[in-house]
């Protein structure tokens, strides 16, 4: 089932194919998060932007990836092989996912602790960056996780259309009947998304050192 | 972008493409098949088992796990790798591969929405002489109908976005407009075809957003946070859920 030679012989194209997936993969986790911090804001702080954000964050992302992946060259204007529709697709994903998590992650900031910090002389912005922020960061960080697995697994999508890192690995070891190729293209995005999920719960654990201290609330 | 929306309204107005065994009906038909037979077995595997255990309290630690662990595998690379085992042009390989994408949303909104049924009303419902298995199925089941239903609708989603793939190994679904226009670099076609998927996940959100609204019983929407909770599309990972902690979201995607 697994042709062993097949591993050293392509290794060389193992490691371009593992960074491309990655970029692919996170630059849009990125940009999503930057672009969903400040919707997310406005959904928590006004409760007419909430009630038309959210809901158009749910609709975007009920889009099918391949959908998306096809369409997005027609309105960027790009050619169809260009991996910039893959990061614009799914930092749209990105985005469409964190929205909700910034807002509910946001919502779930005691009261009193921000009213404690208004006390305290804490202007909104300053507010914003050193209490509200810090304290959503549990909620953020789950949202953060499921777009990170998510990209991870979706940009292998791409490689339906000819772009896509280890996806490659997968439709060329499907047209060529190499199973190895696919198990491997398959258990390394499997494992990548793993790492990087770890990685974003001990990033968590450690931004985050309150939680879990003093006993339950 | 406007000559391609004029090309997509003549394909859609051309009689070939909306007759026939390949034409747009038969396609849809195929597609919902494909999809709801996926989401019938997952939710006969899924929905038990998480009620069970969420309701027992026991293995909540390796059902989190198993949810998690299946969303990080790439279907597409599940359903190519099927296919070269099963070898032809077969449904089963995309069913089985459908079926894995659907378990962790429909698993884990059906383990936290028993898990986060209040104490008390639990307890309630034992001190009134209820058996366990009517709590599970008369207390339990509806109170957590909000989450398990946002998990189904998240596992439809996925489903009906995914079951795309299907036109890779040969079968038929809205899929076959995207990967024959591919073939022939007919972007056209894809774009219809595009267009279908997207309506026909548009239209499936509708029609469960209706179900939810009519199944659940009112008394559950009155507090903001789990009607919001509920319709929650995207789902965090699952976690172990707490006692009266922040909101841990239920309900993801392809």
């Amino acid at each position: 089932m697994i042709d062993w030679n097949w591993i050293p012989a392509n290794a060389d194209r193992l490691g371009p194919a593992i960074v491309q997936h990655l970029i692919l993969a996170l630059v849009p986790v990125l940009v999503g998060l930057i672009v969903a911090v400040p919707v997310g804001w406005m959904a928590n702080r006004y409760r007419t932007a909430r009630a038309i954000l959210v809901p158009a964050a749910g609709l975007l992302y009920t889009i099918p990836s391949l959908v998306l992946f096809i369409v997005l060259p027609g309105i960027l204007g790009t050619q169809i092989l260009d991996p910039l529709n893959v990061v614009v697709a799914l930092s749209v994903y990105t985005v469409a996912l964190l929205v909700r998590s910034v807002a509910d992650a946001l919502a779930a900031v005691p009261g009193m602790v921000v009213a404690a910090a208004t006390a305290m002389g804490y202007r909104p912005a300053r507010r914003f960056a050193q209490v509200e922020l810090p304290l959503s960061l549990p909620v953020l960080i789950s949202g953060l996780r499921v777009a990170t697995v998510t990209n991870i697994s979706l940009v292998a999508v791409g490689a339906l259309i000819g772009i896509g890192g280890l996806g490659y690995f997968l439709t060329d070891g499907f047209l060529r009947n190499s199973q190895t190729s696919i198990i491997v293209g398959t258990l390394l995005i499997f494992v990548i998304a793993l790492i990087f999920d770890s990685l974003l719960v001990l990033v968590g654990k450690l931004a985050t050192p309150w939680v879990g201290a003093g006993g339950s609330r | 972008m406007g000559a391609l929306i004029a090309d997509v309204i003549a394909w859609f107005g051309d009689p070939s493409n909306l007759t026939g065994s390949t034409g747009v009906p038969v396609r849809i038909l195929e597609h919902i098949r494909y999809s709801g037979v996926a989401l019938i077995i997952a939710a006969l595997i899924a929905v038990p088992i998480g009620a069970l255990v969420g309701h027992t309290g026991r293995g909540g630690f390796a059902v989190v796990g198993v949810a998690n662990g299946l969303r990080s595998l790439p279907e597409i690379g599940v359903v190519l790798l099927l296919v070269t085992f099963v070898g032809g042009v077969s449904l089963t390989p995309v069913t089985i591969a459908l079926v894995i994408l659907a378990i962790p949303p429909l698993l884990g909104g059906t383990y936290a929405g028993v898990r986060n049924v209040d104490r008390a009303t639990v307890d309630a419902a034992r001190g009134m002489g209820m058996t366990e298995r009517e709590i599970l199925t008369k207390v339990e089941l509806p109170n957590a109908l909000p989450l398990i239903i946002g998990g189904l609708r998240t596992a439809t989603l996925q489903v009906i976005a995914t079951a795309a793939v299907a036109a890779l190994v040969g079968v038929g679904g809205l899929g076959r407009y995207l990967i024959d226009g591919l073939g022939v670099r007919d972007y056209t076609q894809m774009a219809a075809g595009a267009l279908l998927i997207a309506a026909l996940a548009l239209l499936a959100e509708a029609v469960l957003a209706g179900v939810q609204r009519l199944v659940v019983s009112p008394g559950l929407r009155a507090t903001a946070s789990t009607g919001r909770r509920a319709a929650a599309p995207p789902s965090e990972p699952v976690e172990e859920p707490q006692t009266r902690s922040t909101p841990v979201p239920e309900p993801a995607r392809s």
